[in-house]
Parts: C-alpha cells; structure tokens; sequence
C-alpha cells in the first residue's frame, strides 16, 4: 500500500531532514488492513534514524505532535485505530512555540 | 570589519566612507589623512547640528498634536451638546455613523462589500492584546494599530537588541535599548494616532495575567515559550476570550484560534506538555525572519475578522506554513474536548486554580528565554576562558575541539580550534587523538602530561556534555571552557563576535 508520510515542525531532523516520504506498507496478512497502530512502529523502524524519544512515547507520538491523516486530526478519525487506505498522506508536525 | 577601519578617526568616519569614494574621490586623494580627519568632525558637527533642529521639530511636533488634540476634543465637546450620539475615543456615533476623518481614513476597508461600514465600526469599538511585541508581535501590531482596532493593549518585559531587528520590523536601530513595549506603542501610534494603546511593560505572569486581559476582548499570542502559551490559554478560557495563536520557528509557521465559539482551546489539543528538548527556542535554531512576519500578518487578519465579525475565524482548523517549499496547508483539527483540564466539563480551571498554577514546573521549561546553564562537570574538568587564554599565551601544548554544530563553526570560531559537532564526536575520536600526538610532536611536550584537550561551544552546555563522553571514552584530561565562546566575547576578546 503507497503512503505519503511527511514530518514537520523539526521532525524531519529524526529522518534525515527529509521531509517527504512515499513509502509502501502492507499489512501483515492479506485480510488485515493497516491502520495507525501498524504504521508508527514501521515509521520507527525504517525512517527514524535518531532520537526515538522525539517521535513516539508507548506506543503513540509523543506530547505535542499532531498527527494529520489526509489533512484531517487523527483524534477526528480514531487515532491509533485510523485504517489507513491507498495513497493516504499522513502528516507527523511537532508544534511550535518559537515567535 | 571594525578592526579594518580602526586606524582612522572612529566609527563615524567610517560609516560615511561609500559616499565619498563616490563623489569626492580626488579630493580625498589630494587632501590625504590630515583633511579625512577634518572632514569627519564637519560631518560629526553637522550631524549634531541637524539632532539639534530635529529635537526642537520633534518638540513642535508633539505640542502641536497635544493641541489638536485638545481643540478636536473641544469639537467633539462641542457637537456633543447638540448630538449625544458621538463617542470621542473611537470616532463612531453610537448609531453607527463614522466621522469624516474616520471615514476618509478607512475608505479602503468601507469599499469592500464584506466588510463595510458595519465591521469597521466593530473594529474601532473592539480591543485587542497583543502579548509579545517581537516577531509576532511586530506586524500584528502594526496592522492592528493601522486597521482601526479601538484600544490596543502591548504586554512584553523586554528591551530591544540588535540581534532583534531582522524580524522585529516595528522597532528600530534608535530605539535599541529602549523597552519593546515604548519602542512598538510609538511605532502604532505614528501609524495611528486615534487608536488608544495601552503600554503593559511587564512580564505577563499568573499574578498579572487576569487584571490585564480582563480589559481586552481579544488575545493575540506572539510570545515565544511553551509556559507562556499554557498559561495565556488558561487566562482566556478562564476569561472567555477568543485566543489569535502564531508561532514560528526556523522556516515553518503555525496560526489557529483558540477557545473560540465553542471550539478547542490549546489543552484540547496539547493536553501534555512536550518534552523541553521538543522546545526550540529561535535563539538556539534560528528563525527567518519574514517567517514570523507572515505568521504575524495573518495573526493581525484572524484578530480583525473576530474583532470586526466578519468571514470565518480559523478556529477548529489549523494553518502550516513551510516557507522554503512555499507550501501553506489547513488542516482540520479536533474540537473542544469534553475531558479538556481547562475547558472540559469537569474542567478545574478557576480564576483561583490559574493564579496558583506553576506553568513552569508544568512545562519543566522557563517563561524567561534565557539560556539553560548547565552544570555536569566537578570543577577540576572545566577552565575559564581567560584561564584557557593564559594557557594559549604561555604556549602550552593542546587541542581545542569546538563541538558546535557546522554551520554556527561557519559564523566564528577561534583561531586553530577543530570542528567536531558534538553528535559526530563518536565517530571521530580518532581525529582527536590524531591532533593531539601532532601537537605533542609539534611543542615537543613532556610526554607524560602530555597536551591538553580543551572542549568548547557556543555557551558551554554541549562542551560539558562533550568532556562527559570524552571522558567515559579515555580522554580523560579534557577540560571545558566555562561559557563557551560567549565568555571568550564577554571576558578575553570584546570584539569577538557573539550570535
């Protein structure tokens, strides 16, 4: 499944400074679908590159990233159980408080 | 550059310097150094003449205003006693009508069929605080005063600095030194002398924070801490006040309303602080400074539809800005939370509650944006750095690591120091001890004390966090310099450069 995964905000600095990118993650059977749950720890294995501690407390984002699913807050779609779908755009943004 | 020009008469001189390669260049020729040293005190003393005559204009200026002023009020005194409708303060009758002056004044805004006669009526009639009259501040402000909001309340404890004026376009070279609340309420007040300002020059704190936002209908956040945006949104929600929120940081923006006809407030969605280190400071990462500026603007738009009642305030949406793929996005975001801790249904947030909440603590960082000053290292593994100058003069053999990331190296660095930024200093050790041997082999040292390693950075945190590594990595004579570069620049080398 194609996925668009962007980090802003500074998040980018735990990948590379990349900001954007297109990615393919399957399910881990054919039926199961993939939802948030799934992809954070993908995102944690294959694109953080350091500093786990600023993406991800448990088994969610850390306080203070707002996770968009297709522009929308993932608290609006169910968050760690958002199922994800074809060419979703999931946005990770560490707010700011700079000024 | 200042050492450059130090031989000639002073800074002055100097400055003027461009023109005249222009427009007298024989006549410098010709007349050589005795008539440049001349030619400096006719400028100085006719710049001193003309501070003289732009005083006394000044001088003229405010008495003639203080009279205007008083014979409009007479005016206004006057027509009041045939017509009870006009308020004085915003130039708006109570049914309606605008002045002439106000009408020409805003003839722009009158134009516009959205907008109208009506908004901008409730515009002059709204007040709005502006806390923080920085980056954010400065165009929200300028806008705010020149768009005709009614009262105008500034709060910030600060005082303007050089270093301030790349982004902070409402003040001004002149006014540096000088409190940001005066520097930006005369810059308001020069745009729009109807507009009432209110100077708060103080810090907005749990102990103020309610007196203050009290008299104000809207709040516009443009500090530039993590506390300080807790607590303001606690005040609103306790106050009921819509909240305008910027912020900026590097290249990115981040613009929402807050607490707004029943939408979230900013504990609806950041109901857990983050992490200090997620809590860049633009004194640490830098910051654009247009990029505040945008983010601003649109803080000053967002306050002028609320205050004007016009179009649809960004509330329950968020806009990011990334300015360097010039991509501005609005997203959606959750509305108020039921379980909120300030606003929720069970909410315990209290006039009472917020003026004994410690923010601070709740935070784990500062109101104050001054630097974190570490202490990790026990006294014999740390040298000031005039102690490390004395070393440099007597000659003692050593090396000096500068773990400051490459770019800030760029800026400035002393003379023989290597770069190693603090995350790579891992990966290459080696070069260390590389340099190290060099140096004893170059100063041809008593092998057994062998050269000294000194760390250094910009304010001596990661230096000391840099000696920790080094030494559970064996080198276990490295030393910091107490202060980094900004004690080199305060206390060997004043013309040093700090940043």
């Amino acid at each position: 499944m194609q996925l668009t995964l962007e980090f802003g905000g500074g998040l980018e600095l735990l990948c590379d400074s990349v900001k954007i990118h297109k990615v393919d993650v399957d399910p881990q059977t054919e039926e199961e679908k993939v939802t948030m749950k799934q992809l954070l720890p993908w995102i944690r294995t294959n694109l953080i590159k350091e500093r786990l501690e600023m993406f991800m407390k448990g088994d969610s984002v850390r306080p203070g990233v707002l996770v968009l699913v297709n522009d929308c807050d993932w608290e609006l779609s169910g968050q760690l159980d958002t199922v994800l779908e074809e060419k979703d755009v999931i946005v990770f943004i560490s707010t700011l408080h700079g000024g | 550059m200042l050492q450059l020009f130090r031989p000639c008469s002073g800074f002055l001189y100097c400055h003027r310097l461009p023109e005249h390669v222009s427009t007298g260049h024989t006549f410098m020729e010709v007349n050589g150094n005795g008539v440049m040293v001349n030619e400096a005190s006719k400028i100085q003393s006719e710049i001193e003449s003309l501070e003289a005559k732009k005083a006394q204009i000044d001088l003229r200026i405010s008495a003639l205003r203080a009279q205007l002023n008083s014979s409009n009020s007479n005016c206004v005194r006057k027509e009041r006693a045939t017509n009870t409708n006009d308020s004085p303060s915003t130039g708006v009758s109570s049914n309606g009508q605008l002045s002439a002056n106000m009408i020409y004044r805003y003839s722009r805004h009158l134009l516009l069929p959205s907008f109208g006669v009506e908004a901008q009526a409730n515009l002059l009639n709204s007040s709005v605080l502006v806390i923080g009259a920085g980056g954010l501040g400065s165009p929200a402000l300028l806008y705010l005063a020149a768009c005709g909001v009614g009262r105008m309340g500034i709060v910030d404890h600060d005082v303007v600095e050089l270093n301030n004026l790349q982004r902070q376009i409402i003040h001004t070279e002149a006014n540096i030194g000088q409190s940001k609340v005066e520097s930006a309420a005369a810059a308001c007040r020069a745009i729009n002398s109807t507009v009432q300002i209110v100077e708060h020059k103080e810090a907005f704190c749990t102990s103020n924070a309610l007196e203050i936002m009290n008299k104000y209908d809207i709040v516009v956040d443009a500090t530039d801490n993590a506390p300080s945006r807790y607590m303001i949104n606690d005040c609103c929600v306790v106050l009921g006040k819509p909240l305008i929120s910027g912020a900026a940081l590097g290249l990115e923006g981040q613009l929402t309303v807050y607490n707004y006809n029943g939408g979230p407030c900013y504990r609806c969605l950041f109901p857990t602080p983050p992490p200090t280190t997620a809590c860049q400071r633009c004194a640490d990462s830098g910051v654009l400074g247009v990029v505040p500026g945008v983010i601003g603007c649109l803080q000053a738009l967002e306050a002028i539809k609320v205050a004007a009642a016009v179009g649809e305030p960004l509330s329950g949406r968020m806009l990011l800005f990334d300015a360097l793929s010039a991509r501005i996005r609005v997203v959606k975001i959750r509305g108020r939370s039921l379980h909120c801790e300030a606003c929720g249904e069970n909410a315990i947030m209290t006039a009472q509650q917020f003026r004994n909440f410690d923010y601070e603590k709740f935070t784990q960082s500062p109101f104050s944006t001054s630097p974190l000053k570490l202490n990790l290292l026990s006294e014999d593994a740390r040298i000031t750095s005039k102690e490390y100058n004395e070393r440099i003069l007597k000659g003692d053999a050593h090396v000096l690591v500068d773990v400051r990331p490459a770019h800030h190296f760029k800026i400035v660095s002393l003379p023989n120091s290597i770069n190693i930024p603090l995350g790579n200093l891992e990966g290459r050790l080696s070069e260390i001890s590389a340099s190290l041997e060099r140096e004893e082999g170059n100063k041809c040292v008593d092998t057994s004390r062998g050269a000294s390693l000194y760390v250094i950075c910009r304010r001596g945190n990661d230096s000391q966090r840099a000696v920790e590594f080094l030494h559970r990595m064996g080198f276990t004579s490295a030393k910091d310099i107490i202060g980094g570069l900004e004690s080199w620049a305060n206390d060997v080398d004043p013309k040093f450069p700090t940043y």
